[in-house]
């Protein structure tokens, strides 16, 4: 049988969802044995008992000057930068799609605007944001907002132009001004590709946060990751970036539980 | 006086003409089928008269007024596909006709007036069949449905004309005449005047009061764009139908209206 026409079974699909993560995981361990049998005090590639007594002590310790449970305290604060960052760049990469996909008037001078500014390297221009909005929290969301909301501005706006004509002429027909036609087809319509969007855009919007984070904070997950690195705290810093990853795909996965369930029309529309 | 007029169109694309001198008189009430080749003209002047296009010269007129500009509620429109909305359910989107026009602000309807006009929807649904859909997503619907679906949204405006633009193109032969079949009910209950631009011939023949054939007249080798289509056969069709309307027309009003119902 042709390797195209061969599908995996249920058991063997699961063997294969594994398989790839064993391998790695297998790797470092047996990496991390070898390193640790020729020296004890290696650094570089700790051990699980290792890890886990960093885990316990940030996680499950309270910080002795602090009296606060560091990792926790890293994560609230990074997520909700994140939070704030991505909602307000939801919003308005929105608000601006919707306007320069459906009013060409505002499509005119919106639409080459927002492809250079998707351009601008976001990190280019975080020292930009210190100088004007400080140290502080806003130049750590404004980094986020800033790197996302063109992308997501033109992602939508391409949705918007994607909806047919037709509808928009039915929606006239149906007695629709310019802005209940925004509210009650353009809009609803896209909901649905902004989750997506925001799925694709979730990448970005760590890297720009743990970028701020590392620079210039007193907490949070990038923060805390940049701090160890002094001391070669590998056993700090894998399961922080595990920790990460899985918050990470948390949030995706929710994203798209959240579009399956909030918009059951969108998969069979789409087909 | 007659409903629509149309005086010396023309319709022209850059240096292409698409439609030329066209002249016509319809009276309310008349079932108009346009036929003709691909690329001549027939959707465009649907556009026209929806006010999806500007005529380049000459002008429409809807019951002695200048046609507005743009789409309105006093047309309704049926496409070949993407007529429906698909991310409303299918009694959403009748009744998102009551909504929009009722709700300047926000679109939408609430409480009793939400459900005065899904009572509404509900009834003209089960009218043209979808009764027992109306919780459905257009998706989840055949395609011969979704044009019910189509067909009902716009009556639900009470309309003064119709303009279908291949609503049955993308359907099988025996759905196609079930469709036939609601569209001449719906029309008869109706003072509709409807345009249906249709390839099918006998479609064209079986359907209307009046059949439309476009076809270019002049043709010039050399610069295919140089003339456009015109009217060139104007045939009156199913005078039967043709009297029981204007027999019905002549009746007092109060009589007429339990006539149609019936």
């Amino acid at each position: 049988m042709r390797l195209i026409n061969r599908h995996p079974d249920r058991p063997s699909r699961l063997l294969l969802v594994i398989l790839p993560f064993a391998l790695v995981l297998f790797a470092y361990f047996m990496g991390s044995a070898e390193r640790l049998l020729d020296n004890p005090n290696d650094k570089l590639l700790p051990s699980a008992v290792q890890m886990t007594d960093a885990v316990k002590r940030l996680a499950f310790t309270a910080d002795s000057r602090t009296g606060e449970y560091v990792l926790w305290q890293d994560t609230a604060s990074s997520l909700r930068r994140l939070a704030i960052g991505l909602g307000i760049s939801a919003l308005a990469g929105l608000c601006l799609g919707i306007a320069a996909g459906t009013l060409p008037l505002f499509g005119a001078p919106l639409s080459p605007l927002l492809t250079v500014l998707s351009m601008v390297p976001p990190l280019a221009i975080l020292p930009i944001l210190f100088i004007v909005f400080g140290l502080g929290e806003l130049s750590k969301v404004m980094l986020i907002v800033i790197g996302i909301t063109p992308c997501l501005a033109r992602d939508l706006e391409q949705r918007a132009r994607e909806i047919p004509v037709e509808l928009l002429i039915k929606a006239q027909t149906l007695g629709a001004s310019t802005w209940t036609l925004m509210l009650r087809v353009v809009l609803p319509q896209l909901l649905p590709r902004l989750l997506i969007s925001l799925r694709l855009m979730l990448g970005s919007a760590w890297l720009f946060l743990i970028a701020a984070e590392a620079i210039a904070s007193t907490d949070g997950l990038g923060y805390r990751i940049f701090l160890v690195r002094r001391y070669l705290a590998m056993d700090v810093i894998l399961p922080y970036v595990v920790w990460i990853t899985l918050l990470a795909w948390l949030m995706d996965w929710g994203l798209k539980r959240l579009t399956q369930r909030a918009f059951p029309w969108y998969e069979g529309a789409r087909a | 006086m007659s409903f629509i007029t149309v005086k010396n169109v023309w319709q022209q694309y850059a240096d292409q003409v698409v439609l030329e001198g066209l002249n016509l008189n319809v009276n309310e009430g008349e079932f108009c089928t346009l036929v003709g080749a691909s690329g001549c003209g027939k959707s465009t002047f649907l556009r026209l008269l929806l006010g999806q296009e500007r005529a380049s010269r000459g002008e429409i007129l809807l019951d002695g007024q200048l046609l507005a500009g743009e789409p309105d509620s006093s047309r309704g429109v049926v496409f070949q596909r993407y007529s429906v909305f698909p991310h409303l359910t299918v009694l959403d989107n009748v009744a998102l006709g009551l909504e929009l026009p009722r709700s300047p602000l926000l679109g939408r309807l609430f409480g009793n007036a939400k459900k005065d006009a899904r009572e509404q929807a509900s009834v003209l649904l089960q009218k043209v069949g979808l009764g027992h859909s109306l919780d459905k997503y257009p998706a989840q619907l055949s395609g011969g449905m979704q044009q019910r679906l189509a067909i009902a949204q716009a009556l639900i405006m009470k309309p003064r004309v119709l303009l279908l633009d291949e609503p049955f193109g993308a359907l099988d032969p025996g759905i196609r005449k079930d469709m036939h079949a609601l569209l001449l009910e719906l029309w008869r209950e109706t003072q509709l005047t409807v345009f249906m631009v249709t390839h099918d011939l006998s479609e064209g023949f079986s359907l209307g009061t009046r059949l439309l054939v476009f076809d270019k007249v002049r043709v010039d080798p050399h610069a295919p764009g140089a003339y456009g289509a015109r009217i060139t056969y104007d045939i009156p069709l199913n005078s039967d139908r043709r009297a029981t309307r204007a027999a019905v027309d002549a009746l007092p009003t109060e009589l007429a209206g339990t006539l149609r119902t019936a």
